[in-house]
């Protein structure tokens, strides 16, 4: 029997799995973290508010200034109303948000992570409240580290309860888009709500609770694919949160002068207060946010030690290179990726606004029968049926003309309402509102069509004069086969 | 052959202390999650099966603490639509057929409520959106044996056509061959006359024209116009009930085939006939 030794280890071997390691980070002032309390609370405020704004659209449609209203497939921005038609503006809105992230990712770097996204806003907000509660950093390891006391025990429980009651607000205000906002909040409190109501509002107390108070930055790290792929819109000119290693290497412990190495003294700052718990002087990492905290942390201390700021910064790799250099490589705004990204989003955005003032009032599809596709008459006439639909975007009832070219002596009918049968037929529509025709087209005789013969139908506001056209066929026996 | 516990030098995991040539096992228990959801299923299942149906027996089973059964479920369900369609459908049986079609809203849920049923009923015979086919009238053409009005299609639904029901719309064609009422020749000429009022042929028969007026125009018309008093098939058309060549029509007038349709007041409801009576008048045909 061979002897059997220790297998050999490589990366490959290593477990998948890793256990988290808990992040503390520790409060910090300064002007970045200023900023960042501004952006937090202007973020809040827009979301939490928005919904109670009101606007006046007149007493047959909601007031409410944004509304994405499911049930009677509208949505409402300010002086917009979209149908469900419309999904292609979403379509566009979508392609600017995404261009428009990656122009200010090139320039500016992880800035969305960092300031704007909801889960960093979140996530820092309950930060605010666990500091408030359980203490600083060393307070809660502290804690954390020792056997559960009341006092230990207490806070933690009124943490939660205030991590809740923030979610549940969160989770309630994302209800009010879709619902007429002081309407459900009456009817949530008095239980006459839907389920939906219900349902939704605990779900998204539930995720908010679960990502901004548990979840945190492993969101960022595992759940989110943006830091995945920010490689791609990232280069050495892109300004990004930065340890400037050829200023502050190599480190010096203590308060011992600048001469003797490297300005970065090694206190571990820049650590403590790092939302994700990376260490910025490893360099650029898939886990920085690019909150820029550890800039204001850094900051304090060079301010204690005597040595000029600025030691972590914004810059970018290119200027980086170059002041170990001792030269100085300014900024580029304009590059051909930016240039790229600034005219993909300036298109999108005319293209978007053009197709926004030029939308059209009315709208016309007609759906040709399948089964029967026509019908032979007793005088030798053929008829085809058809179903219109009239679309009217005014908050007025309108009457629409529709008419048939293409098939001569084409006489139309409407079967339901009785309309016709006239050559014009006058179609009302309700306000705001699909109006559905079955339309019976009646040919002169069966001579004229071979087969199928295209046709168009030809809408008219009567009241406007708007015009829109919808091509169609008219079918009929294949000559030969009659 | 137990051996003492121990520590594996390659995977550091602890031994079962078994040993069998030289091979130990690894001591690797289940995760402790995984054995906690198992046992939660097992208080799961007992809790189930007590509440819910479980056990069978010879001629019942055990309904479960709860009584649920999926056929009350089914039926409730039934229900609830039946009352939340009674709101459109009541108005719909209560209403004459012209304050229906003003009412836009309530013409949409019975052209729709009619769509359905006749695709259930009637789409074998009278084909999708009432196309027809030889032998089964085509509703959407208007060339209609009985009548084309409202009142006229109801009445066909409701009764049916010899279907055997007391007020039926009856009516039948002699069989002039089958019963010798005619001659073979006297058959063809007939034929002929036919196929002149059919539009196929412009040779036509005094001697057919002749036996078509003695024998044939209480119920085709003198023109061959129909007459839908007795359901007689409009013969001066382009579109018949049956194929347009001359053997057809030979064999019609020898021993002529004649369709049935039941009598549906027994399987529909008024609001259900009222609506598929809409719907077929609505087919193109509706006068």
């Amino acid at each position: 029997m061979p002897p059997v030794g220790p297998l050999p280890v490589s990366a490959a071997d290593a477990p998948l799995y890793a256990n988290r390691v808990r992040v503390y980070p520790k409060a910090v002032q300064g002007p970045v973290r200023r900023f960042k309390w501004a952006v937090l609370i202007a973020c809040l405020t827009i979301y939490y508010l928005l919904p109670w704004l009101r606007w006046n659209r007149g007493v047959t449609q909601p007031n409410q200034a944004v509304l994405l209203d499911i049930a009677h497939e509208r949505f409402w921005f300010f002086g917009l109303e979209f149908w469900p038609q419309d999904i292609y503006y979403l379509t566009g809105l979508l392609i600017m948000g995404a261009v428009a992230l990656f122009l200010v990712t090139s320039l500016f770097g992880r800035v969305w992570c960092g300031y704007a996204c909801p889960q960093t806003v979140w996530t820092d907000l309950f930060m605010w409240v666990e500091r408030l509660i359980e203490g600083d950093r060393n307070e809660r390891m502290k804690r954390d580290a020792a056997p559960i006391r009341f006092d230990t025990a207490w806070r933690k429980a009124a943490k939660h309860i205030v991590w809740v009651g923030i979610a549940f607000w969160t989770g309630g205000a994302w209800i009010m888009y879709y619902v007429d906002a002081p309407t459900v909040t009456v009817q949530f409190w008095t239980g006459r709500a839907s389920s939906e109501v219900y349902l939704f509002t605990g779900l998204f107390t539930a995720t908010t609770y679960l990502l901004a108070g548990w979840a945190r930055e492993q969101v960022c790290t595992y759940m989110c694919p943006w830091p995945r792929f920010q490689s791609a819109m990232l280069d050495e000119q892109s300004l990004t949160v930065t340890y400037q290693a050829w200023r502050g290497e190599p480190r010096t412990r203590g308060k011992r002068a600048p001469a003797a190495g490297g300005d970065c003294v090694d206190c571990g700052a820049c650590v403590n207060v790092c939302p994700t718990g990376i260490d910025i002087r490893d360099g650029i990492q898939m886990e920085c946010i690019g909150c820029g905290l550890c800039i204001d942390a850094c900051n304090h201390v060079m301010a204690k030690t005597g040595r000029p700021g600025w030691l972590i910064t914004w810059d970018t790799l290119a200027d980086q290179a170059a002041k170990a250099a001792g030269k100085h490589a300014p900024f580029k705004l304009f590059r051909p990726r930016t240039i790229i990204y600034l005219s993909a989003l300036g298109i999108a955005a005319s293209i978007m606004v053009v197709a926004l003032a030029l939308r059209p009032g009315i709208g016309l599809s007609v759906l040709h029968d399948r089964a029967p596709l026509f019908v032979r008459l007793p005088d030798g006439g053929l008829r085809n049926g058809y179903t219109v639909k009239i679309v009217n975007k005014a908050a007025v009832p309108k009457t629409f003309e529709l008419a048939v070219q293409g098939l001569t002596g084409a006489v139309l009918a409407e079967a339901d309402e009785g309309i016709g049968a006239a050559p014009l037929l006058k179609l009302p529509v309700d306000a705001d509102n699909v109006g559905t025709f079955r339309v019976l087209v009646t040919g002169p005789s069966a001579a004229s069509v071979d087969g199928s013969q295209p046709i168009e139908f030809l809408l008219r506001d009567t009241a406007t004069g708007e015009q829109t056209v919808y091509q169609s066929v008219f079918m009929g026996p294949v000559a030969g086969r009659r | 052959m137990p051996t003492k516990i121990e520590k594996d030098s390659i995977s550091g995991q602890l031994t079962t202390g078994h040993e069998w040539d030289g091979i130990k096992e690894l001591n690797r228990p289940l995760p402790k999650w995984w054995v906690y959801i198992f046992v939660a299923t097992v208080i799961w299942s007992g809790v189930y099966f007590v509440l819910y149906p479980s056990i069978p027996g010879i001629s019942g089973y055990f309904h479960g603490l709860l009584g649920y059964s999926t056929r009350d479920t089914v039926e409730a369900d039934v229900a609830a639509v039946v009352k939340q369609r009674s709101v459109y459908m009541d108005r719909i049986a209560a209403l004459p057929y012209d304050a229906i079609r003003r009412d836009r809203q309530l013409l949409a849920v019975a052209e729709t409520a009619g769509r359905i049923v006749f695709a259930d009923n009637c789409q074998p015979c009278h084909g999708a959106g009432g196309g027809g086919s030889p032998g089964f009238p085509a509703l959407a053409a208007g060339n209609w044996l009985w009548g084309g009005k409202l009142a006229d299609i109801e009445t066909s639904i409701v009764f049916g056509i010899r279907g055997g029901h007391d007020n039926a719309r009856q009516s039948a064609m002699p069989r002039f061959g089958v019963d010798a009422m005619l001659k073979p020749d006297e058959i063809q000429a007939v034929a002929d006359h036919v196929m002149v009022l059919y539009g196929k042929s412009t040779v036509g028969s005094p001697a057919g024209a002749k036996i078509f007026a003695e024998n044939c125009v209480a119920c085709h018309g003198d023109a061959g116009q129909g007459n839908r008093e007795v359901g007689g098939p409009r013969l001066a058309s382009r579109t018949h009930l049956n194929a347009d060549d001359r053997a057809t029509v030979v064999g019609q007038i020898a021993n002529p085939r004649m369709g049935v349709m039941p009598h549906w007041n027994t399987r529909l409801d008024q609001a259900t006939i009222k609506s598929l009576t809409l719907y077929v008048h609505a087919l193109g045909g509706g006068e």
